[in-house]
């Protein structure tokens, strides 16, 4: 679980992030939702440590990343695996090589034991040996995403990251890569968190949901409460989209 | 700051070593063919131009081998040749890391909890730094030999006298001197250019922005080390 209390962010004097507090947890999707340039990624990167919050607190699991020491931030990492926006594949290393690096660095794993792992991690993003000895400007991006999901999940992280693993994928592979974040999640109950903007992915995998809108929590509740809250935002933001004004319609008709 | 997080020890000794000849070969070895294209033409140029451009009864024909010797050691070898690794090298370092920037892979090795500084920038100057001497011997090597195929080869002078200039008054400690040198600028090209690429920040056009300002910094800041050895070593 991460909890992340009344954080503030700013860039150049300007506030990103406003007070925002929220709770993460263990075996859900947890999503942070919003529009773009809401300050998605910046939360996201602020909680991980990548971006230093100016005030607030930031709980893995009890532990306040912000009053930890350099090291133990480093001993944290490993727990923490991550997918970016753009896969971030180390180009220069081969599909099995960058499942293996994180691997190389830091398991006391022998060789076999090592080759083992990142098969086996490959094998549940479905990829196998055929594509192993590819380099990432080889594959296309949806494969792209599911290695970088392998890299993450080599260590066995208690904390998953995904910025926006849908963007730039067709709806098809989108709903791949869902599916593929949602089950790994409940299968090694970790906590999972995920920015968004995608109304399909909040609907198909989000447990947990937070809405940001400029920089302010505007909503954060489960999925199931999207429908039956009357909270401004939330209800401007998820009936931007035509088709759900329709279902919201169809929903209405059905009560009358 | 960027130095201190180079040069701190690292998390995998054995992952950050292992990278140093990589860089090694993409760094030096590949930069072998442009240096010894450009070293034996400049041999072959500055030798003609001294012999054709000095007529002069009273400097001995020798002199032209001597020069050729001097100015190679002295200066091409290493500031001229650091100049065009410069723009080869620095803007491959500058743009490999930018792009690494952009496209957040450096996040993802600072996630893992790997001090990315330290992982990628060391390789890359130790890698230089430790060819630099190979590329000189080189540089130095070719440029005479190019200097000898015109006595060789064409009228302009004899072979004896264009040896006997190659080693009137020789002084290794010239050769000492160039090693130094270019070691010297080896570290400002990459630690410059490896500075400009971990830095940049935006799209594309960051990375573009990133490689120019890497040979251009480290090629006026190569030109002014050059006056500070040479005062030191020389006077
Ligand atoms: N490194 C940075 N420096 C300055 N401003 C930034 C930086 N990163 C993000 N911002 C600003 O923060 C705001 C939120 O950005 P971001 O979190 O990327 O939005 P999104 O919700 O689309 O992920 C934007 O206005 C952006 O310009
Ligand atoms: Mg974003």
């Amino acid at each position: 679980m991460i909890e992340v209390r009344n954080i503030i962010k700013s860039f150049d004097g300007k506030q990103i992030l406003h007070d925002i507090s929220a709770t993460f947890y263990d075996g859900k999707v947890n999503q942070i939702i919003g529009p773009s340039g809401s300050g998605k990624t910046v939360l996201m990167k602020c909680v991980i440590g990548l971006h230093r919050a100016e005030k607030g607190e930031i709980l893995y699991d009890g532990r306040d990343i912000l009053s930890m020491q350099k090291n133990e931030v480093k001993r944290l990492r490993r727990e923490v695996g991550m997918l970016f926006q753009g896969a971030a594949l180390f180009d220069s290393q081969t599909v099995i090589e960058n499942v293996l690096f994180p691997l190389e660095m830091f398991s006391a794993m022998t060789k076999i034991e090592r080759e083992e792992r990142a098969k086996f991690c490959l094998e549940r993003v479905n990829l196998y040996e055929d594509k192993h000895k590819l380099y990432p400007s080889e594959i296309s991006g949806g494969m792209q995403k599911r290695v970088a999901i392998a890299r993450a999940i080599a260590l066995n992280p208690k904390y998953l990251f995904c910025d926006e693993p849908n963007s730039g994928l067709d709806p098809v592979t989108s709903l791949v890569i869902d599916k593929l974040i949602k089950e790994i999640t409940q299968e090694y109950n970790i906590t999972t968190i995920v920015n968004t903007h995608d109304m399909n992915s909040i609907m198909e995998s989000g447990d947990h949901i937070l809405l940001i809108r400029e920089g302010h929590k505007a909503w954060e509740g489960s999925r199931n409460e999207i429908f039956n809250s009357d909270n401004q935002s939330l209800q401007e933001f998820v009936f931007a989209s035509d088709l759900f004004k329709t279902i919201k319609m169809n929903s209405f008709n059905k009560n009358l | 700051m960027l130095m201190g997080r180079t040069f701190t020890r690292p998390e995998n000794r054995k992952m950050v070593w292992k990278q140093v000849p990589v860089e090694m070969v993409k760094l030096g070895t590949d930069s072998i063919i442009l240096v010894a294209i450009i070293s034996i033409f400049m041999g072959v140029i500055m030798t003609m131009q001294v012999v054709l451009n000095t007529e002069n009864p009273l400097l001995p024909r020798y002199t032209t081998g001597l020069m050729l010797r001097d100015t190679y050691l002295l200066e091409f070898s290493s500031t001229i040749m650091c100049l065009l690794l410069a723009g080869k090298v620095g803007s491959n370092i500058a743009s490999e890391l930018g792009s690494m920037r952009v496209s957040e892979q450096i996040d993802a090795l600072e996630i893992m909890g790997i001090n990315s500084a330290n992982y990628l920038i060391f390789p890359k100057i130790m890698g230089l730094v430790l060819f630099m001497p190979v590329l000189v011997t080189l540089c130095t090597g070719l440029g005479l030999l190019g200097g000898m195929g015109v006595a060789k080869f064409t009228s302009l002078i004899t072979v004896d006298n264009f040896v006997y200039g190659l080693q009137y008054a020789f002084i290794p400690f010239y050769f000492t001197y160039s090693v130094v040198k270019a070691v010297f600028f080896g570290f400002i090209i990459a630690s410059v250019s490896s500075y400009y690429g971990y830095f940049a920040s935006g799209g594309a056009i960051a990375v573009g922005k990133a490689s120019t300002n890497a040979v251009v910094k480290s090629s006026i800041l190569m030109l002014l080390m050059d006056i500070v050895l040479t005062d030191i070593m020389l006077t």
